[in-house]
Parts: C-alpha cells; sequence; structure tokens
C-alpha cells in the first residue's frame, strides 16, 4: 500500500522520469537501428566482413554494462552529458540483436525468390527494397523488439552516472534500504518494457503473416 | 516491343563452356534458336540445362566461348537490359509472396515505369490470356492453386512482351491432371505469340508435346539436337534409352497418350 502512496505523492517526479527513461532507451534503439540495420544489410553485401562485424558486436554485449558507461565517462564530447554516454552505451548494446536479425532475415529470404527478381531485370537496389527487405522485415522487427526491451531494463542503470530515469528510484531505494522507492523504479520500468514488447510483437506478427504468404 | 523477324536468330550458343571450381558443368555447347522456334532442352538432373539457361539472361556468364541474344554477346549487354527483354519462368512460379497477383504480373512494367492505366489494361489482358478470373488479381500467391500460381508466373514472363521466353521445369511442380491442362494452353499460347522459346524438362512426353526442336543433354553436354518429329526414331543410344524408359511406363499404352500418338 505504502508503494502506492508514494507513487501518489511522487506522481511529478515519476512521470518526468519516466518520460526521461523513454527518451534514453528510445534515442539509443534509434540511433543502434540506424547503424545496426544498415550494417546488417552491408554484410550480406560484402559476406567476407560479417565475422569480423558481428564478432564485433558480440563483443561489445559482454562487457559488464556498468564498467561500459565507466569507459565512457573520459571519452570527448560524450563524455561531458551523461545523457551522451548512457545513449551511446545503450545503443552500443542494441546494435548485435539489430545487425544479426537484419542479416538472418535477408538471408532467410527464399533463395528462389531473389533468383527470380534477379532473373527478372531488379536492379540490385530494387531487390533489396522490393523483394528482400519486405521479406525480412518480421525478423528485422524482431531485432528491434529485442532491442527495444534490452535498452528499457538496462536504461536504468544510466542513473548510476547521473544521466536520469527511472533508475534514479531504483539507486535512491537502494541507498534509502526502502523498497517502496525502489519499487516506484522497477515496476514502471517493468511496464514499459512489456508494452514495447506487446507493441513491437504484434508489428513483428502482421509482418511475419506477409512473409508466409508463399 | 517490335515484332520478331522470321528466322532472325535469337539465341545462340557459339561453342560454350561454364565450369565452376574446376568442374565443367557444360561443354563446347553449340546450339541456336529462331524467333518463333520451341526447343526443349531434354536431360536430367545434373545434366547442365539449368545452367545452359541461366547463360542466357546473364545469371552466368560463360567461361569459355560466347552466348549471344539477338546478336549481341552476353557479355555486351547490360545485364538489366538483357534480362528485362527476356521472360523467366521456373517451377512452381518463383513468385514473390509479397504481392498480389496484379503486383507479381506488373513488376517488369513498373520498373519500367508505364504509365498507371497501361500497366492495368496489361494486367487484365495478362489473366486473361493464362485463363485466370480478373478477380484473383487481389490475391497473394498462398492463396491460389498450384496450377494458378504456374499461371500468375507465365504472365508474369509474357508482362513486357519480351521476344524471348526461357522456361525451367515449369510444370514440374503439379499434379498429372493440371500439368496436362497446362502443357496443352502453354502449346496453343506459343503458337499464337510466335516467341523464341527454350523450355526445359526431363519428362519426354513433355518436349514431344511442345518442341519444335529437342536438344538431349547429359553431363554437359549436347548428346543430340534433332526436330521433334525425328527424335524417337533416333538411333542414338542414350535417346534410346530415353524413349524405352518412358515407353515402359503402363500409363503410355493409353490410347490418347501423347507419347504414343507422336511415337507411332
Amino acid at each position: 500500500m505504502n508503494f502506492f502512496h508514494f507513487m501518489m505523492a511522487n506522481r511529478q517526479q515519476v512521470l518526468e522520469l519516466t518520460l526521461e527513461h523513454i527518451t534514453l532507451a528510445g534515442v539509443a534503439t534509434l540511433l543502434a537501428a540506424a547503424v545496426g540495420i544498415p550494417l546488417g544489410i552491408l554484410i550480406t553485401r560484402v559476406p567476407r566482413l560479417s565475422k569480423a562485424v558481428l564478432g564485433s558486436a558480440n563483443i561489445v554485449q559482454t562487457i559488464p554494462s556498468l564498467a561500459l558507461f565507466g569507459f565512457l565517462l573520459p571519452a570527448p564530447w560524450i563524455g561531458e552529458r551523461a545523457g551522451r554516454i548512457a545513449i551511446l552505451a545503450l545503443a552500443l548494446y542494441a546494435l548485435l540483436p539489430l545487425i544479426r536479425n537484419t542479416y538472418a532475415g535477408i538471408q532467410g529470404v527464399d533463395p528462389a525468390v531473389v533468383e527470380a527478381g534477379r532473373a527478372m531485370g531488379l536492379t540490385d537496389r530494387q531487390l533489396l527494397f522490393q523483394v528482400e527487405l519486405p521479406l525480412a522485415s518480421g525478423v528485422i522487427v524482431a531485432g528491434v523488439r529485442i532491442a527495444t526491451v534490452v535498452s528499457i531494463g538496462l536504461a536504468t542503470i544510466a542513473a548510476a552516472i547521473g544521466a536520469g530515469g527511472l533508475g534514479e528510484f531504483i539507486f535512491r531505494g537502494l541507498a534509502m534500504v526502502n523498497n517502496e522507492v525502489i519499487l516506484a523504479g522497477a515496476v514502471p520500468a517493468a511496464l514499459l518494457a512489456l508494452a514495447a514488447d506487446f507493441m513491437l510483437g504484434r508489428l513483428e506478427r502482421r509482418l511475419g503473416t506477409l512473409r508466409s504468404k508463399s | 516491343m517490335t515484332a520478331p523477324l522470321t528466322n532472325a536468330t535469337a539465341i545462340e550458343f557459339d561453342h560454350v563452356s561454364f565450369r565452376l571450381n574446376g568442374r565443367a558443368l557444360l561443354e563446347d555447347l553449340v546450339l541456336s534458336v529462331k524467333a518463333g522456334e520451341t526447343l526443349v532442352l531434354l536431360g536430367r538432373s545434373g545434366s547442365g540445362k539449368t545452367t545452359t539457361l541461366k547463360l542466357i539472361n546473364r545469371l552466368l556468364l560463360p567461361t569459355a566461348g560466347e552466348v549471344r541474344v539477338n546478336g549481341t554477346s552476353t557479355a555486351d549487354w547490360d545485364p538489366i537490359k538483357l534480362r528485362r527483354s527476356i521472360g523467366y519462368v521456373i517451377q512452381d512460379g518463383g513468385l514473390f509472396p509479397h504481392f498480389t497477383v496484379e503486383r507479381n504480373i506488373a513488376l517488369v512494367p513498373r520498373i519500367e515505369n508505364w504509365p498507371r492505366e497501361r500497366v492495368a489494361a496489361r494486367v487484365r489482358e495478362l489473366l486473361a490470356l493464362v485463363g485466370l478470373s480478373p478477380e484473383l488479381a487481389s490475391r497473394y500467391p498462398s492463396q491460389l492453386s498450384g496450377g494458378q500460381r504456374q499461371r500468375v508466373g507465365v504472365a508474369r514472363a509474357l508482362a513486357a512482351d519480351p521476344g524471348i521466353l526461357i522456361l525451367d521445369e515449369p510444370f514440374g511442380a503439379l499434379d498429372p491432371i493440371t500439368r496436362s491442362e497446362m502443357q496443352k494452353e502453354f502449346r496453343a499460347l506459343q503458337q499464337r505469340m510466335q516467341k523464341a522459346v527454350i523450355f526445359v524438362t526431363h519428362d519426354l512426353r513433355e518436349a514431344l508435346l511442345l518442341a519444335d526442336r529437342i536438344a538431349l543433354m547429359e553431363a554437359g553436354r549436347l548428346i543430340v539436337d534433332l526436330p521433334a518429329a525425328e527424335f524417337p526414331r533416333s538411333e542414338h543410344s542414350l535417346v534410346r534409352a530415353y524413349v524405352e524408359a518412358f515407353s515402359s511406363l503402363p500409363d503410355s499404352r493409353l490410347p490418347d497418350s501423347c507419347a504414343t500418338a507422336r511415337l507411332a
């Protein structure tokens, strides 16, 4: 009951931190998509790069998240603002599912369909935009979904370097040994992740039925 | 598109070989097809039939010799232009699953920027030509039967009225009755169209029904290239083996079988 009282009493701050949290995770995911999806496409075109690209994205994932935030502190320009560090770190984590799913989605398109397109005189660009990407879109959105959920979860740690977000409540609650305050951060963060997962899951299923219309 | 001159050579294989990783998939092929003529490439799997087709629309380039389409080597053709001037039909249609029937058929006209009304008119015309109801235009390939998909595949290949049509075992995945219907309709269609047609199959009966000439291939080599009527009488041992394999099928004894009609 105390949890609800706390939420109501601090609803202004809960709302602010939630919006901050959405901004951190949202901008990071968009940034990761803007880099990761083209990279995923690139390695289907230049296969000899695929090992290096997927390998690097994999290594980034193995760095403990708190350490990655710390590593970025001395970076020029980025290190000046906590928000920038947080967004960059989150984007780096979101990169792997985006690259991997874009790559796997395009590789998974029926080769007979791709060859039919080529044989009919589609240019590489037309083949990519009219055939491969639409048919891979379900798998790519699945990657966006994973990246978004991971970003929303990890963004709670951004508060450790002063970047704000719902992690503020969690860290404050930990310091105060007060579960209500921890929950005021954790519950909205979990709800955000569930909502994003649900919405992107619906989009993914809709695009998936498009793909299976074969 | 200009109407093809009769007797003009549309496709010419001039001592063409194709090797992949040191293995010869095609060896010294000499073959030509004229406008208005239907050549059937007959042979078992791995004999080089599909490789031969892919050399025509430059999905592959020869490692020796030259393939000429309308007098120009495929190596000198702009591959995009070349492919848009050749209709290509593959097994089970190879349709785009995310496009409706209409968009599948209209693919080449659309990328060639035909005006919208002309594309729509062409789609209606082609649906009628391949015997499909106009109501199917808004369906997706998964909502069609195998025979309907194959008809859409043929319509798509004919969309921009190419002078050359190449077909890779187009009716191979169909049930026998639908296949037989499609073969008869295709024969009628082809007599009206006057295109240069290369048709790949491993079915002798289909070859005898559709071909003006039959080229038998084996292990990347052309064995014989004969007018369809003379083919069953050839003394070549491989031709004999083929004819025997098909005449030993029980249904070829049926009186209305096309094979027995042609073989007699």
